[in-house]
């Protein structure tokens, strides 16, 4: 089971995810210092470690809209954060999927900060009310690379094959 | 049953004959284009190919472009070793389009590519950018992706798990009324299809509004696409296209126009009379907030800016400095310009256009995406509000997150700068 540690609303931005003055550092190693930076708050207790890996962010519609900067999911998942929204800007989305972030598409998901939650492929239940809510699933395409462990090693194994080697 | 504009591009990326919205595809790229975050691209892109025994190849150095636009000339040790990285990379590589910190030939990436003939009609292009929508102006089906992404399509050459978008029609009809324009067209569909109304969808653009339009105007309501979410923007290709490419890209080689078929499928139908549209304003803090310019007439401004690749081009320019022109800013508002590129930079000086805009008091600075993403140049004070020609005004965008952006037009933006409050630029004589 995973605890809900923040609420967000519609349309979060990359700019509110990873400001745009922090672009020039880069490397997924370096971002999760960033993650939610104007926020003062969640950006304390996420450099504190207080967050355990695999907590979980609930969002609205349009999560990660806006710039396709790369550092939106590289610096949460530097913190292994599962972020459950209604639903995602595309580009977010897919990097989500290429950098191995685990987002969950739950339309009609009902929870406050504090709640418990049991995810699975098909569904998100929340412990603490006894509500269970609808998944919606990935694209076939997207999981072959989540199964691949994320881009890099999908398209590493597409190199070899082109190459012969594999 | 047809197809949709991009429908017919990516058939062909794919070598297929027809193709429906909701194929999963892997087209072909026929240009892949980054700015700074090329360093990360080239991270990803190393990390591809170890432990394979494989030597790094870079699929066809010819169709990657790389623009330094967004932190220009770099603000920090860390940008300029970014830009070194990625400079010694180009020179290793043999990359040819790249566009470096320079007065001849830089600018902002989406300025950058289709005023040098880089995007041609009927192609894939990516790009490491959101606004890389754009380029749909040129009859292209381009989108973001993000920097690992880019690493694959370095060595692939495909993007990989396209699917195939679904087309919302937009058709657009009449003449903008006086101190209307593309930017004010492209705020008000924003609004009305909201910050997500076209997530995963294809906007293409039709009427005579747009047949009548410059690319200079394409580019804005392709660029702003995906503030309603869109995977990307498209003009079905005409003379203009042509004009275009030839006259100002100076493209020799020969080109074939994509059009929709007449029985092309559509999800959606939008129609807007542009005579009927009035000076838009995006407010704080999304994109979809658009008002009327009347709702918020008075608001207190402190920095205006007139750039970006949304309104950077000359005709943005000449429209500020014609507004301008013999008049002096108010006092206590700044007025920062940014020539989209320094080809547009140059032409303004020789139209007059920078010494109308400095002698009423603004600051023209160097070719770059300057304070549009807060990372450079032009941040705001707290509790300062700037009104911006620029795309995006979320929270924080400009560097602050105790300040306000206000998006419109660059009429509007200089008929403000005169006054120091949000004024009505049909006011202005």
């Amino acid at each position: 089971m995973v605890q809900v540690i923040a609420t967000l609303g519609d349309d979060v931005s990359t700019d509110v995810i990873y400001p745009g003055r922090y672009m020039a550092t880069v490397l997924p190693s370096e971002t999760p210092q960033y993650a939610f930076a104007d926020d003062a708050e969640l950006s304390r207790r996420l450099k504190a470690q207080e967050i355990k890996p695999g907590s979980v962010i609930v969002a609205g519609e349009n999560f990660g809209c806006g710039s396709s900067r790369e550092q939106a999911c590289s610096c949460l998942k530097g913190y292994e954060l599962t972020i459950i929204a209604m639903g995602f800007a595309r580009i977010f989305l897919q990097n989500a999927v290429n950098l191995g972030l685990n987002v969950v598409t739950a339309p009609d998901l009902d929870a406050s900060v504090g709640d418990e939650l049991e995810i699975t492929t098909t569904s998100v239940v929340n412990k603490t009310t006894g509500q269970s809510f609808g998944v919606v699933p990935l694209p076939k395409a997207r999981q072959a690379i989540i199964d691949a462990g994320g881009l890099i090693a999908y398209t590493r194994k597409r190199v070899l094959e082109a190459a012969g080697k594999a | 049953m047809g197809m949709s504009v991009v429908e017919k591009i990516l058939a062909r990326a794919t070598g297929r004959d027809t193709l429906r919205a909701g194929e999963v595809v892997e087209p072909a790229v026929d240009l892949a284009m980054s700015h700074e975050n090329a360093a990360l691209v080239i991270n990803q892109w190393s990390e591809v190919y170890k432990g394979t025994g494989l030597e790094a190849r870079l699929w066809d150095p010819s169709k990657i472009a790389i623009v330094f636009d967004h932190r220009v000339p770099a603000e920090s040790s860390k940008t300029a070793s970014n830009q070194k990285k990625v400079r010694e990379f180009v020179a290793k590589h043999g990359i040819t389009r790249f566009h470096d910190i320079r007065g001849d030939e830089g600018g902002i990436c989406h300025q950058i590519l289709p005023e040098n003939g880089y995007v041609r009609p009927g192609t894939v292009v990516v790009g490491t950018d959101s606004h890389t929508t754009s380029h749909g102006a040129l009859n292209a089906f381009a989108f973001g992706i993000g920097a690992t992404e880019m690493a694959s399509v370095w060595a692939l050459g495909r993007a990989l798990n396209v699917e195939v978008p679904r087309t919302i029609k937009v058709v657009v009809d009449g003449r903008f009324p006086k101190g209307v324009g593309p930017k004010d067209l492209i705020l008000h569909l924003v609004g009305l299809l909201t910050a997500q109304g076209a997530n995963f969808r294809v906007i293409e653009f039709h009427g005579g509004t747009i047949r009548a339009m410059s690319t200079s105007g394409r580019l804005v309501l392709c660029n702003m696409s995906v503030e309603a979410g869109a995977t990307s923007g498209v003009v079905p290709g005409d003379e203009e296209t042509v004009r275009y490419l030839r006259r100002v890209a100076g493209v020799r080689e020969l080109f074939l126009l994509v059009k929709p078929d007449k029985d092309a499928v559509y999800e959606r139908e939008i129609r807007i009379d542009a005579s009927s549209l009035a000076p838009q304003v995006a407010c704080p803090h999304t994109v979809d907030n658009v008002k009327a310019v009347e709702c918020v007439l008075g608001t207190r401004v402190h920095q205006i800016v007139i750039g970006s690749c949304t309104n950077g081009r000359l005709d943005d320019i000449e429209a500020a400095a014609r507004i301008l022109r013999g008049r002096k800013l108010a006092k206590g508002t700044r007025m920062l310009v940014f020539p989209a590129s320094s080809r547009i930079f140059q032409e303004a000086l020789e139209k007059g256009y920078v010494l109308d805009l400095m002698r009423a008091g603004a600051v023209v600075m160097n070719s770059g995406c300057g304070p549009c993403l807060g990372i450079h140049e032009g941040a705001l004070g707290d509790g300062e509000v700037a009104l911006s020609t620029t795309n995006r005004n979320f929270k924080g965008r400009m560097g602050n997150p105790n300040a306000e952006v206000y998006l419109c037009s660059p009429e509007v933006a200089a008929a403000s700068a005169l006054t120091g409050v949000i004024s009505d630029p049909r006011k202005v004589a």
